[in-house]
């Protein structure tokens, strides 16, 4: 365990001296901010709903750009330091090799979460300062969004590391990385929606819809975010899909955290059986 | 002699590739090994089985007690190595890698530091590794290699980058730990260097391991000839001296220098007569076959030509 934390720490420090912590909180803070303020616009500045506005701008924002930010840290993981020569003389040192990968995830997911709860905690800390009331179960939704949000970069983080353990250079992980995001993030949702518009509710149950969206984190996520909530779910026009789901929150969240282990199961498995 | 390493024959295959073929030999405690061989003989992958990164195709390797390639790495922490063009991540400064490998090897984090003094990088220490020289570079990866006074060192090429005189200084360290009873293996293409320190010496070509012992033994095993340099005066352009053997193959070089080629058996016979009395000696060297000849008549053998 103690060599975990210390390739963990090693990693964080890392991403502060290359200004990744730095960038990513900068534009996560930016964004919320910019979002928070440009959202309220709808209910006022006495609106009492001002953080679940909040919540339905920045969870369909989180999707974009925390899975972006979570590849771009992570594609690089292992195949980079296997090019740099850097894995050589690490894997020379008594640390196994699913330790080297759990250690990085650790410090990669540390970083994230420090940008997104550091960038989101801002939107919200804003709200507040301007006079916005925030009742409970709106800043349990809030709260829920942004732990949510790290869980989402967690799984996004473990499969840009299986890419990184399968392929033989950079320039194919970062390639792969881009389709998988775009895949995952633009394509399988409007290929879901023409399906089901060209379907007109003929073919495709509800369980099945359930079992599609299951099949992509981003909408798990989104469901998460856009239906957990009663006060949320009043905004979120976009999710009138979803509406007809009977997705429970724990099934989301497992589901979520099955996206996470799954992907670094099968990065650690394949890291172990690479040669150098 | 306790084996630290030993390697059975090993073979190693990329593909088609043979890496290596059927490779036996071992490593005794407090012993000094140079590996020698061109590019590509199968040096690196020696070293890479030792360490566990690859796993050998047929055969067994042992090294302090463990098979490295079973994941076990309890043997691992009293194993140095340093890579053939280390890296080390750019970011940190050269004392945060050092305590970041020294973490890794459960060492104490302040002696390891000593030893980036030791290699001379004391006034780089705190600079970020981005901003190192090649040398710079080459002297940490010895610091790293050196942490917690390790049993077995493996050091790929360790001299390339290395100025004269940290190179003497390197060669010390590593002499200090083989009295300690350090394992030492060391490749390298500076042979002219390893000849006066390494205590044996394995010759590899096309992973193939062709001479094995120490200078002396492999001297003895090539009986290549010691070559005899005579300065003698008053010889005409293409005279030879009357009094030589005429048996003893000898040629003249420019002015009034012979060289001989003198077999093992015949050389104290042939000094006998150039230095008996009225052959207007004036000069005399004897080589005994270095290195790099030896090196060069093996790979001749090997490949099976003359």
């Amino acid at each position: 365990m103690n060599a975990v934390l210390t390739v963990a720490r090693k990693e964080i420090r890392q991403a502060v001296r290359n200004r990744w912590v730095l960038a990513s909180t900068l534009l996560l803070a930016a964004l919320a901010l910019s979002l928070t303020f440009l959202g309220s616009a709808p209910t006022g500045t006495v609106g009492v709903r001002a953080l679940d506005v909040v919540i339905v701008s920045l969870s369909s924002l989180t999707i974009f750009l925390i899975p972006l930010i979570a590849l771009l840290i992570s594609h690089d993981a292992i195949v980079g330091d296997m090019e740099r020569g850097t894995m050589l003389l690490l894997l020379s040192y008594p640390v196994a090799r699913w330790q080297v990968l759990l250690g990085k995830f650790l410090g990669h997911l540390a970083v994230l979460a420090f940008a997104t709860c550091l960038g989101y905690g801002l939107a919200a800390a804003a709200l507040v300062a301007t006079g916005s009331r925030i009742d409970h179960d709106s800043f349990a939704a809030f709260v829920a969004m942004i732990g949510s949000s790290v869980l989402l970069g967690a799984v996004f983080v473990a499969i840009g590391y299986l890419v990184s353990a399968l392929v033989r250079d950079r320039g194919t992980a970062a390639g792969i990385s881009i389709g998988l995001w775009l895949l995952l993030v633009l394509i399988y949702d409007i290929a879901l929606l023409g399906m089901l518009a060209l379907d007109q509710g003929r073919n495709i149950s509800a369980t099945a819809l359930n079992a599609m969206l299951l099949f992509n984190p981003t909408d798990v996520y989104r469901l998460f975010n856009l239906t957990g909530f009663a006060n949320v779910s009043a905004f979120a026009g976009v999710a009138g899909l979803a509406q007809s789901t009977s997705l429970s929150v724990q099934v989301l969240l497992l589901a979520l955290t099955l996206w996470t282990l799954v992907p670094l199961g099968f990065a650690a498995l394949a890291f172990s059986r690479r040669e150098l | 002699m306790n084996a630290t390493v030993r390697i059975a024959n090993v073979t190693k295959r990329y593909g088609h590739l043979k890496a290596l073929t059927d490779v036996s030999f071992d490593l005794g405690e407090g012993e000094m090994v140079a590996l020698i061989g061109h590019n590509g003989a199968g040096k690196t992958t020696l070293m890479k089985l030792m360490l566990g990164l690859i796993r050998p195709t047929g055969g067994s390797i042992e090294v302090l007690g463990d098979n490295p390639a079973a994941g076990e790495f309890v043997g691992r922490r009293q194993l140095g190595y340093l890579p053939e063009n280390v890296s080390f991540d750019a970011a940190l400064t050269g004392c945060e890698t050092q305590t970041f490998y020294a973490r890794l090897k459960r060492e104490p984090v302040a002696k390891a530091l000593e030893l980036i003094d030791a290699v001379g990088l004391g006034a780089a220490a705190t600079r970020r590794v981005s901003t190192y020289s090649k040398g710079m570079r080459q002297r940490l990866g010895l610091a790293q290699a050196l942490i917690g006074r390790p049993r077995v060192l493996l050091l790929d090429e360790p001299t390339t980058g290395l100025d004269p005189e940290l190179r003497q200084t390197f060669y010390e360290v590593i002499q200090r730990l083989a009295a300690g009873g350090t394992t030492v293996l060391l490749s390298s293409h500076a042979l002219t260097e390893l000849e006066e320190r390494a205590g044996r010496v394995i010759i590899m070509n096309r992973g193939i391991k062709v001479a094995d012992g120490s200078i002396e033994r492999l001297r003895n095993i090539a009986r290549l000839p010691t070559r005899i340099r005579l300065k003698v005066a008053g010889l005409a352009p293409d005279e030879v001296p009357s009094w030589l053997p005429a048996s003893a193959p000898c040629r003249r070089l420019n002015g009034h220098i012979v060289e001989i080629d003198a077999a093992p058996e015949r050389k104290i016979e042939l000094l006998r007569c150039a230095t008996a009395a009225g052959t207007a000696l004036e000069d005399l060297d004897v080589m005994a076959p270095n290195l790099d000849e030896l090196y060069a008549h093996f790979l001749r053998q090997a490949e099976g030509t003359p």
